[in-house]
Parts: structure tokens; C-alpha cells; sequence
């Protein structure tokens, strides 16, 4: 019924939503596509999955357990963003537009590798810290536990990334780069720092989006990223990558195609992908720089 | 060079890539509270020379001096930091910004600075029209309007130098008018001025004294009054 399938559409376009961020915020300041950051939500949830063989007590219930992965997942994301972004891309960044994501993948599949080499080749538990029943809505939809927690974090990332951007004298800074990183800079801003904290905030909000995957799944491994990475990426070009509301909208729609064509279609649960991604080829035969995107020629 | 030159070149030369030699062996002064122009015709080297005192573009050789300290390995927000300021060709704006995010973003190093205030009205005293349109995304502005928020954001620095790179360029001639203005006003207050203009009389009208650029060598200097009267330069420049 369609109350239920809103509800599945809303909570899995949440987490879509949550990565699409990542990479159209470091799109809209270096037009470069993070390929790695299905990796950093990766990483992320294994920090978080690390915190808590560290302690214990977040394998177990509560608000405690909870708030201790998102920190974990969060920090260690956004920090390994930014230091990606040191090594691998700054070097990088007066070459040619192709020598970063060159760099990108590369990055990308040495986490994979590290990971499958050095921690773990299977699926490893994740941390259940949420225990309630599912709620009956208003209509007769059931809302499970983590479906709420999902969408409340991500609106509630959502709101504070908004308030950051316009709000603060950083926020502000960034989107002064994102329309023209060299003027910024003849305005006595220090590019390096805005970078670094775009790519912090961007992997943060991975992080988040990677403790609710694994939650999802109840568990983690070395590819987690690969999959929700893609789809997020793809609902970023979407909404028109390097827009912030975009990345929102793509997200969701991502999220209601997947849900809608797994409830409507005979058989198609299987067919959920290519269905999802058969619309967002016609979106972009029609729409080429996106729902919200501006005309490609105003960024370059 | 002579004592008191707030931004000086001693023999720069300046390439782009391996064999485009833009800069070739420039020297030349601007001393504190002048307004000098430096001319020449598309190609000479105009450009490349602001963008080399801005940290934008790094010099092969020699050096570039702001108040008798090298630039050398400077990034461009160190340089504006240090009150050398530049309004870059083709204004370059924050189009997705505010009238008043843009001039705030001017501001961005001295945030929390006591004088801020004062120094917003006087932007707006200097534009009013800034102040009628300070809600709107810049992107929205007339050519003329995007200018003066050029200039404007540039001065929200409390620059000392402020480099303007052709701002008259596609203008109508009342609105350069009123940029001549400004020049002027802003130059009384304090502000020394380096101008480039295409409009070569206007410029040569408006400053003490001048550069003539040719392909990317200093071709004449003086007075600028001498060079308006210069046959070789009215010539070449001036159409005469
Ligand atoms: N980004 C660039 N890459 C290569 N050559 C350039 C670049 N910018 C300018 N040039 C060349 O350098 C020379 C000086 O250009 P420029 O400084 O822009 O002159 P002006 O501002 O006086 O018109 C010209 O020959 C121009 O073609
Ligand atoms: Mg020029």
C-alpha cells in the first residue's frame, strides 16, 4: 500500500540523500567527483564498528550506544575526507581536471583493499543499539525504529548543514568558492581551509548515512560503500550535482523509484536498478545538468 | 628603486606555460597616494602583470615588493591580506551571493573588526545603489552594478593598494563616469591606484602618472599629462 511504501521511500532516500551531499559539496567547489567517498562511509562505519569493541557497552541499547557510533562514524570519516583530500587531490589540483579522479579511484580501492586484507573479508555484526517496536502511523503504515531514527538524523544533519552554509561566516566563505575559488582567495580567503572543512562536513554526513546503512543491514563490510555509494552519486547528478537542495531531492527520488518499482511492478524487486536508473537517463536526456542544476557552462 | 614605493617590480618577467613569455623584464613603481595607469593594447601583458602582484601567477624572475617585502611564494589570500587588493578583470562578483554577502566576503579576513560597520556605510554612501539592491543575488546585477560591487567588495579589505583591472570594460558612458568618480573619491580618502584601462585618455586624464606596456616590455613612463601630449603615444593610444 502506498502509505508504507512512502514511509520505505522517505527513510531509504534519507541515507541516499545523506552521501549525495558529500559528493555534490565537493563538487560545487572543485568540480571534482569524490569516487572515493562511498569508501569514507565505509571507513566510517568500521570506526564505529572499532569504537565498539572498544567499548562494549555500545554493542548494547540506548541513546549512549547510539550517540557513541554516530560520533565515531562521523569524525573518523570527516577526518579521513579531509586527509584524503590533503594527499591524494590537493597536489593534484592545477592539473588536469582527469588527474584527481584518477587519484579518486585509486584511493577508492586501496580502502577497499586495506580493509579486506587487514580487518576483515566478510560481513562483520553491527551494533543494533535501537530496541523499540515499529509504530503504527496514521493511515496504517508501520514505521520501524530505525526507519524513524533515520529520518530524523538526516533532518536533522540536513537542517544543520543548511544553517552552516548560510549562516556562518564559513558557510559563506564556501559557497564564495564554490562561485569562484580564485576571486575568494583574492578576498583573503584561504582556499586550503575551505577545501579541508568541505571535505569534513562531507565526509560526516557520510559517516552518519554509513552507521545507518550497516544498522540496516546489521552488519558492515569492506564493500558497504560500493552500492549506496553509486546510487547516492547518481541521485546528486540528479538533482543537478553541485546543488545542495538538489542532492535533497535526488535523493528521495532515488529512494521513492527504488520503492515504488519494488512494490508495483511484478517481480520488481529485481528490477528496482534498472528501473531507477533507466529514469535517471531519461531525466538526463531531458535535463542534462540535473533537476536543480545550473547550466554546466556557469561552473567552468 | 626609490624610497616610498609602496608596490614596486624590479625586472619581473612572468611565462605562461614554457614559451609564452607575457612579462619581460618589467620594473616599475607605485608610490604611496598616486593614481597610476598603465596602458597598452590587448595582449601586452596588462593582466598578467596584476595577476603576478596578486599572488595569482608567480614571476620566472625578479621581484615584486609591497611596502619593501618581497612577495615571493605568497598565495593570493596572504597578498589581499596584506592590503593589495585586486579587482580583477571581468569583475568576477559572486554571482549566487548577496549584494551584502559579497561585500561581507570583501570583509572576510577582518571579520569582528570594530570599523566594519562604519566601513559598510561608507561603501553604501560611495554606491547607493549597492545598498537599494542589498538583498539580491549579485548574479542579478547590471554590468555597471556588478562593477561597483567589485570595487566596493575590494574596498571592504581597507586595501591600500587597489588594483583595478579594465573597469570600465563594457560599460555605458555614464556609468564610467560615475566609476571615474569613485576612483578619484576613494584615491582622496588614501587609496593608492593602480589602474588598467582600454580606455587609454580617460585613464592618463584620471592618474599622476603613467605606463605605457608593448608586448610585455615598459615601452614609455612618466607624467601622465606628458603623455597625453606624447606624439608616439597619441598615436598608438589615443587615435590621434
Ligand atoms: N592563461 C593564459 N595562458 C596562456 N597565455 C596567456 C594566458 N593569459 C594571457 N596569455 C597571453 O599573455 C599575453 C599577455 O596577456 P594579458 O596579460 O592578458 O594582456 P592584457 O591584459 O594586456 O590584454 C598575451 O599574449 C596573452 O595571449
Ligand atoms: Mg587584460
Amino acid at each position: 500500500m502506498l502509505a508504507q511504501q512512502i514511509v520505505n521511500g522517505l527513510s531509504l532516500g534519507a541515507i541516499y540523500a545523506l552521501i549525495a551531499l558529500g559528493y555534490t559539496l565537493v563538487y560545487g567547489i572543485l568540480a571534482m567527483i569524490n569516487f572515493a567517498h562511498s569508501e569514507v562511509l565505509m571507513m566510517g562505519s568500521f570506526a564505529a564498528l572499532g569504537a565498539a569493541a572498544l567499548a562494549p557497552s555500545m554493542f548494547g541499547t540506548g541513546v549512549l550506544a547510539l550517540a557513541g557510533l554516530f560520533a565515531a562514524s562521523m569524525l573518523a570519516a570527516g577526518a579521513l575526507n579531509a586527509t584524503i583530500e590533503r594527499l591524494a587531490y590537493r597536489p593534484l589540483r592545477r592539473h588536469s581536471r582527469l588527474t584527481p579522479l584518477i587519484s579518486a579511484i585509486g584511493v577508492s580501492i586501496i580502502l577497499q583493499n586495506a580493509v579486506f586484507l587487514w580487518v576483515s573479508d566478510q560481513s562483520l555484526a553491527f551494533p543494533q543499539p535501537l530496541s523499540g517496536d515499529a509504530f503504527t502511523l496514521p493511515g496504517g503504515a508501520q514505521i520501524s525504529a530505525l526507519q524513524a531514527l533515520t529520518l530524523a538524523a538526516a533532518l536533522a544533519l540536513m537542517v544543520l548543514l543548511h544553517l552552516f552554509v548560510e549562516k556562518t561566516r564559513m558557510g559563506r566563505a564556501m559557497r564564495a568558492c564554490a562561485d569562484d575559488l580564485e576571486a575568494a582567495g583574492l578576498m583573503g580567503v584561504d582556499a586550503d581551509v575551505v577545501i579541508a572543512v568541505t571535505f569534513f562536513v562531507g565526509g560526516a554526513l557520510g559517516g552518519a548515512a554509513g552507521v545507518l546503512y550497516s544498522m540496516s543491514y546489521g552488519s558492515t563490510k569492506y564493500n558497504l560503500g560500493f552500492l549506496p555509494g553509486a546510487k547516492a552519486f547518481t541521485a546528486a547528478v540528479l538533482g543537478g550535482i553541485g546543488n545542495v537542495r538538489g542532492a535533497v531531492l535526488g535523493g528521495f527520488l532515488l529512494g521513492f523509484l527504488e520503492v515504488l518499482s519494488a512494490g508495483y511492478i511484478p517481480n520488481g524487486a529485481q528490477w528496482r536498478d534498472v528501473i531507477a536508473f533507466s529514469v535517471l537517463i531519461l531525466v538526463l536526456l531531458a535535463r542534462p545538468s540535473g533537476l536543480l542544476g545550473e547550466r554546466v557552462a556557469e561552473k567552468v | 628603486m626609490s624610497e616610498g614605493a609602496l608596490l614596486s617590480f624590479e625586472s619581473v618577467h612572468a611565462v605562461y606555460g614554457k614559451k609564452i613569455r607575457a612579462l619581460k623584464g618589467v620594473s616599475l613603481e607605485v608610490r604611496a597616494g598616486e593614481i597610476v595607469a598603465l596602458i597598452g593594447n590587448n595582449g601586452a601583458g596588462k593582466t598578467t602583470l596584476m595577476k603576478t602582484a596578486s599572488g595569482l601567477m608567480v614571476p620566472e624572475s625578479g621581484r615584486v615588493l609591497f611596502e619593501g617585502r618581497d612577495l615571493a611564494g605568497l598565495a593570493p589570500h596572504r597578498v589581499s591580506r596584506l592590503g593589495l587588493c585586486l579587482v580583477p578583470e571581468g569583475r568576477r562578483i559572486f554571482p549566487r551571493l548577496t549584494v551584502m554577502e559579497n561585500l561581507e566576503m570583501g570583509a572576510y579576513a577582518r571579520a569582528g573588526a570594530p570599523e566594519l560597520a562604519r566601513e559598510f556605510d561608507h561603501v553604501l554612501t560611495l554606491f547607493p545603489v549597492l545598498g537599494r539592491r542589498r538583498g539580491q543575488l549579485a548574479g542579478t546585477l547590471s554590468g555597471g552594478e556588478q562593477q561597483m560591487l567589485a570595487m566596493g567588495r575590494a574596498l571592504m579589505s581597507a586595501p591600500k593598494l587597489l588594483m583595478l583591472d579594465e573597469p570600465s570594460m563594457g560599460l555605458a558612458p555614464v556609468v564610467v563616469d560615475v566609476i571615474f568618480d569613485i576612483i578619484a573619491r576613494v584615491n582622496k580618502e588614501g587609496v593608492t591606484i593602480l589602474l588598467v584601462e582600454q580606455n587609454a585618455r580617460r585613464a592618463l586624464k584620471a592618474a599622476a602618472r603613467a605606463y605605457v606596456l608593448e608586448t610585455g616590455e615598459i615601452a614609455a613612463s612618466g607624467e601622465a599629462a606628458r603623455l597625453l601630449g606624447d606624439a608616439s603615444v597619441q598615436k598608438a593610444y589615443l587615435g590621434l
